[in-house]
């Protein structure tokens, strides 16, 4: 108990106010440099925190009743889109205030969230993962490689997109995108079942 | 860097291995290429070891495509096994006398005698599935023993990969890994690319070790053209390696925590690698630091006052999270899970031929830094950490005292900086030249191996990261320990899977 009391005295506790988030939203937003020039077609990028930030917690209680969650699946990532996704859950985002939250199983999602262009190697799990997702499936594709606009493209073991192995919501590119980029993504896709 | 050849005939291998073997010897890579275009028959097999002094050398045969076997190293020399079972799979080279043939980077559906990466086979043709292959696990068996298999898809935000456990109640006796879920062609996409193109991929072949990887491959180019790189860029290109390189460290101490579920230490690990995210994203507008290093030198200069950010942050980082490694020391339950849990080894470390903390924290002294120095470490002062443990205390240990030298080091780059160009041009590249390009990621040491084609292309390139060279250690640490470690384990070796599978 002393230790805890200790460590809450030295560190504080809570997360951080959204006042902060938004005074770093402008170095949030600067667009990453694309390696990949080409625009998808499918794209539609907002990027204002702000209006995030405010329409979170109430569009997702008004579609889900009070939680959103998310199931992560990676078919052939770079591993960057991982650590972004994570990122949400650092204590700097902290999604789950807004009531979304990653499980671990497909069963008890409403969303997956699809990083990577699906590999050979990981096509029939990709293909299970989401037969196990109960309907509506929500599918968000993360990242450029995702999207189908990544440089690897199709290889003998890389089908270069997600939509090419199943049916997909919302993209999200970027390589990787940022966590901000990807939280506009999964509102995105809860809009989009209104 | 001193690169000696000498050659070998296919059936004498072993035999040459022995008669050139020293005591300091470390396999850093096998590189097998189609080289039909060059008039050679067929497949040349090159084995890198380091020799110690900044030298390496090069044993290489020739494997005709009649008969395209040669005599296994695997049984002398542990660290082999995944160079030649990878080979096997891609370009069909037998290796005779192997221990263990099973398929590696191609899964089982893969139809037999189609070797993706040899020179004629088409590069988007996806084979359809042969379905009659099958993969053997080894078995424990007996009253009471079980199995329990885990992933691909795992039950968190993290890489997929396949794992058997054969258990008695909660006691490892066997673990199996299964990876290369993650294999996207990332070698045979390069084939034909432009060599400045080439180094986009190799940022994108790991998110969190792109400058290394980055670094490395443009090692391997200018290495090619003979370029002296000016001295503000190769400050430069450390600079970027030391935040790289604490980024890492302290999110995978917040990580290791997250391995026992102590929610202290990973949210503040998260909170403070998330600091200097963000102070990526602010200077180099990219949170994972890419877009910096092209062959040739680096893309963009900074001025004075992002250096003194650059310096002032990551001492703040460093500063806390010592702060905070020090709460979780005193931490006895965290301290119990710690320490004596998955014990790598010493003799097993050096047999694997791992490199990075994993390595230190088993008492082999090795660092990229010190041992092929590139960019500025030779101009700079810092001492490679080593534990002789081998536990997950250890490997966490390591990892406290290298986030602090690398703030230290980011301090006195920034004091030593000359001023000065930060590129020359690349210019036209021999046709049908190699160079190999070492570098110290976070996780250990990145071996890259690029040979040049025709007008400025890639011919061959071949990525050994420190992944690939630690993974076949991972199942060798964990029998004996219990299942609820396993993740602690992994977490504290903290491999990523893309860079390993490419």
């Amino acid at each position: 108990m002393f230790f805890v009391l200790k460590q809450l005295w030295k560190y504080g506790i809570g997360t951080m106010p959204l006042q902060d988030l938004r005074s770093n939203s402008t170095t949030l937003d600067t667009p990453t440099p694309d390696i990949t020039t080409a625009v998808h077609p499918k794209l539609d990028v907002v990027n204002d925190l702000d209006q995030l930030l405010e329409k979170a917690p109430g569009l997702i209680k008004k579609i889900f009743g009070r939680s959103l969650h998310i199931r992560h699946l990676d078919s052939g990532s770079s591993n960057a889109c991982e650590w972004e996704i994570n990122a949400l859950l650092n204590p700097v985002y902290d999604v789950q205030r807004f009531g979304i939250d990653f499980v671990a199983s497909p069963r008890h999602a409403d969303m997956l969230l699809v990083t990577g262009g699906v590999t050979r190697n990981l096509e029939e799990a990709v293909r299970k993962t989401f037969e196990a997702v109960p309907s509506p499936k929500l599918v968000v594709a993360i990242g450029d490689d995702a999207c189908g606009i990544g440089l690897i493209g199709r290889t003998y073991a890389h089908y270069g997109g997600v939509d090419q192995i199943i049916p997909v919501n919302v993209y999200v590119p970027g390589a990787p995108p940022s966590p901000i980029e990807i939280l506009n993504g999964i509102l995105k896709a809860v809009e989009q079942t209104q | 860097m001193k690169i000696e050849v000498i050659h070998a005939d296919r059936n004498q291998l072993e035999k040459a291995y022995k008669s050139v073997m020293g005591p300091h010897f470390r396999l850093l890579t096998m590189v097998a290429s189609d080289e039909k275009e060059l008039g050679i028959d067929r497949f040349k097999l090159r084995y890198f070891f380091a020799v110690g002094d900044n030298r390496v050398l090069v044993l290489e045969t020739v494997v005709p495509e009649e008969d395209p076997s040669f005599s296994s190293l695997a049984e002398l020399l542990p660290a082999a096994a995944w160079y030649e079972r990878e080979a096997y799979d891609l370009f069909g080279t037998r290796p005779v006398g192997h221990p263990d043939l099973r398929s590696l980077i191609l899964h089982d559906d893969f139809p037999e005698g189609v070797y993706p990466l040899r020179k004629d086979f088409p590069l988007d043709q996806i084979e359809p599935r042969s379905g009659n292959g099958v993969f053997s696990y080894p078995r424990v068996e007996g009253e009471g023993v079980f199995e329990i298999p885990v992933g691909p898809i795992h039950a968190g935000v993290i890489e997929p990969g396949h794992f058997r456990f054969q258990v008695m109640g909660d006691t490892i006796f066997h673990l199996e890994a299964r990876l290369f879920y993650t294999h996207r062609g990332m070698e045979k996409r390069s084939e034909g690319m432009d060599v400045m193109e080439g180094s986009l991929l190799a940022e994108q072949l790991c998110g969190v070790c792109s400058v290394s990887h980055a670094l490395s491959y443009a090692q391997a180019v200018e290495q090619i053209a003979g370029l002296t790189i000016p001295e503000r860029a190769l400050y430069i290109r450390s600079l970027l390696a030391e935040m790289e390189r604490l980024y890492n460290h302290v999110g995978d101490i917040g990580n290791i925590c997250a391995g026992i579920g102590f929610a202290f230490g990973s949210n503040h690990g998260a909170r403070l690698k998330e600091t200097l995210m963000q102070l990526n994203a602010r200077i180099f507008n990219h949170r994972y630091l890419r877009g910096m290093i092209i062959p040739g030198g680096v893309l963009r200069d900074l001025t004075s006052e992002q250096l003194n950010e650059i310096s002032r942050i990551s001492l703040d980082v460093a500063f806390k999270i010592q702060q905070i490694i020090h709460d979780i020391l005193e931490n006895n339950i965290a301290l119990d899970r710690y320490r004596k849990t998955g014990i790598l080894k010493e003799d097993i470390a050096e047999q694997f031929a791992v490199v990075g903390p994993a390595a230190r924290a088993s008492n082999i002294d090795m660092d990229a830094r010190k041992d092929f120095p590139h960019a500025a470490y030779q101009e700079l002062q810092f001492e490679v950490p080593v534990l002789e443990d081998g536990d997950v205390l250890a490997r966490f240990l390591i990892r406290a005292v290298e986030s602090t030298q690398s703030a230290k080091l980011i301090r006195q780059i920034i004091e030593k900086i000359p001023k000065g160009d930060i590129r020359i041009p690349l210019g036209e590249l021999p046709a049908y030249q190699y160079g190999i390009g070492i570098t110290e990621s976070p996780r250990g040491e990145n071996v890259h191996f690029v040979m040049t084609g025709l007008n400025n292309t890639i011919y061959r390139y071949r990525v050994r990261s420190a992944s690939y060279a630690n993974w076949p250690a991972v199942p060798t640490a964990v029998p004996g320990n219990i299942v609820p470690d396993f993740p602690l384990i992994n977490k504290s070796f903290e491999l990523c899977y893309s860079c390993c599978d490419r």
